[in-house]
């Protein structure tokens, strides 16, 4: 029987990193552009784009993220469409951030006073001119610190990829854990990873909080 | 067509007239309208001639600052047509509503100016992106009417740095910078501390000599009385009176206006 010293489980986990690195990466900016659609659809002034939006973000923050990866993993493959679990993975978590953050950013949207709106609109500026010129960059002062505060919850998501049989870093700690037999060792290494991962984003999100208060 | 008036060399700013003389530059028709079932205006009936000064006073909750936004869309009214230099106010078409507001300025209570821009791009924003206004064109075109409001060496500034007095007088240049042919006041002077509120008048004043259509919804009984051609006094949705200063504050026909002007002497 082999012997695995500290370093190849280290090791091992590190590459799987990678693919939740990855993975958060992806779903974090598939879900900032998703996020940001349905953040005008839902500032549009229609109220069945409104409603839509709105009935869509419930439904994603009132369902289990382990429901949603499984419903697309396999639903899609009922339905005949072929996925991969790291499309699947990668589909499942943009539209949960997406639901999120597009929810984050109505609030700081909101936060921007009325006569903002008012004054531009009597400039005769679109609505698209207001959003683009007046409300965003106003909107993004709040909205920065809350967003990458968000971005440790979908690297944590992330994990939950592992049930489809996406290899990243907590289904690889998964299968070290069973060829060692060192299930607490190699845990503790993945929990360390994570905190690795998530600590500096929330004390950035800390340090943006301060500075741009 | 709108004409885009030359900056006149005595840095006049008002719009030179296009349409006939006489004709009113501003048209409403039994406007009505209403939040849920409570009726806020009931049936106003307006012609304002170009150049213009008409003071709306009344007691809060009479519908005054709800009339001056219905006539650039800022409230949609049920009932009624509203036309401004021979344009309709048509909600449902974005394309004509921003044309609309391009003839009408609006100055607030709060100023709303942009706080995440300066004072020099507040004013150039909308010229830049609604009339394609360039560059050094738009900037000394700025540049010119911050002089015009006393604010010449402010352009740079961002608006947290300026007393209210002078985010007043911005907000005033940035709505004269689209040109438009009236200009809407909503109790401009409201929010301002006492000593702060002589400035602003004195630039409104300067657009009146002008020839600047005005309609201000205001509280400074003198200012009014000084400077408006008309004053209307609004009550419980209506035009309760209205004629020229002397005869509304001097004479009021009313028992309302009567009783609104003694209230302000308590």
């Amino acid at each position: 029987m082999p012997e695995f010293t500290l370093w190849d489980i280290v090791r091992n986990l590190l590459l799987a990193a990678r693919w939740t690195v990855a993975l958060s990466l992806i779903a974090f900016l598939g879900g900032t552009i998703v996020g940001l659609g349905l953040l005008l659809l839902r500032l549009s002034g229609r109220r069945v784009l409104e409603r839509g939006v709105g009935a869509f973000v419930q439904l994603f923050q009132g369902t289990p993220l382990l429901m949603q990866l499984f419903l697309l993993y396999f639903g899609l493959a009922m339905v005949g469409v072929n996925t991969s679990a790291w499309l699947a993975a990668c589909v499942a978590l943009t539209l949960y951030a997406s639901a999120y953050l597009t929810e984050i950013w109505r609030g700081c949207v909101a936060a921007i006073p009325r006569g903002q709106w008012e004054a531009s609109a009597s400039l005769a500026l679109s609505f698209g001119q207001q959003f683009r010129h007046i409300i965003l960059p106003q909107a993004l002062r709040i909205a920065v610190a809350p967003t990458v505060g968000f971005l440790v919850q979908v690297v944590k998501g992330t994990a939950l990829a592992s049930v489809i049989g996406f290899v990243e870093l907590t289904k690889a700690g998964g299968m070290i854990a069973n060829v060692t037999y060192e299930p607490m060792l190699t845990y503790a290494c993945v929990a360390a990873m994570y905190f690795a991962l998530c600590f500096p984003i929330s004390l950035y999100a800390r340090v943006l909080e301060r500075k741009l208060a | 067509m709108n004409a885009v008036p030359e900056p006149l060399p005595t840095g006049g700013l008002a719009g030179t007239p296009h349409t006939r003389v006489g004709a009113p530059i501003l048209r409403i028709t039994a406007l009505r309208k209403s939040y849920g079932t409570h009726e806020v205006l009931r049936g106003i009936d307006l012609d304002v001639a170009r150049g213009e000064v008409l003071a709306i006073i009344g007691k809060s909750g009479s519908g005054k600052s709800t009339l001056l936004r219905c006539i650039n869309g800022l409230e949609v009214f049920q009932h009624g047509s509203l036309i401004v230099d021979g344009k309709h106010l048509l909600y449902d078409n974005a394309k004509a509503m921003r044309e609309l507001r391009q003839g009408v300025g609006m100055i607030f209570q709060n100023f709303n100016l942009f706080p995440h821009l300066s004072v020099g791009r507040n004013v150039m924003l909308a010229p830049h992106l609604v009339k394609k206004r360039g560059g050094p064109e738009n900037e000394a075109r700025a540049r010119q009417l911050l002089a015009r409001v006393g604010l010449a060496e402010k352009f740079d500034a961002m608006p947290d740095k300026l007393s209210g007095g002078q985010q007043q007088r911005v907000a005033i240049a940035r709505a004269l910078a689209m040109d438009p042919a009236i200009m809407l006041c909503d109790e401009i002077t409201s929010a301002l501390d006492p000593e702060l509120v002589g400035e602003v008048l004195r630039v409104v004043e300067s657009l009146a000599e002008e020839g600047m259509t005005l309609l201000m919804v205001t509280h400074e009984m003198n200012f009014a009385r000084k400077v408006a051609d008309r004053v209307i006094f609004m009550h419980q949705g209506l035009v309760h009176e209205i004629g020229p200063p002397a005869e509304v504050f001097g004479a009021p026909k009313t028992p309302e206006l009567r009783q609104f002007l003694s209230s302000l002497h308590d």
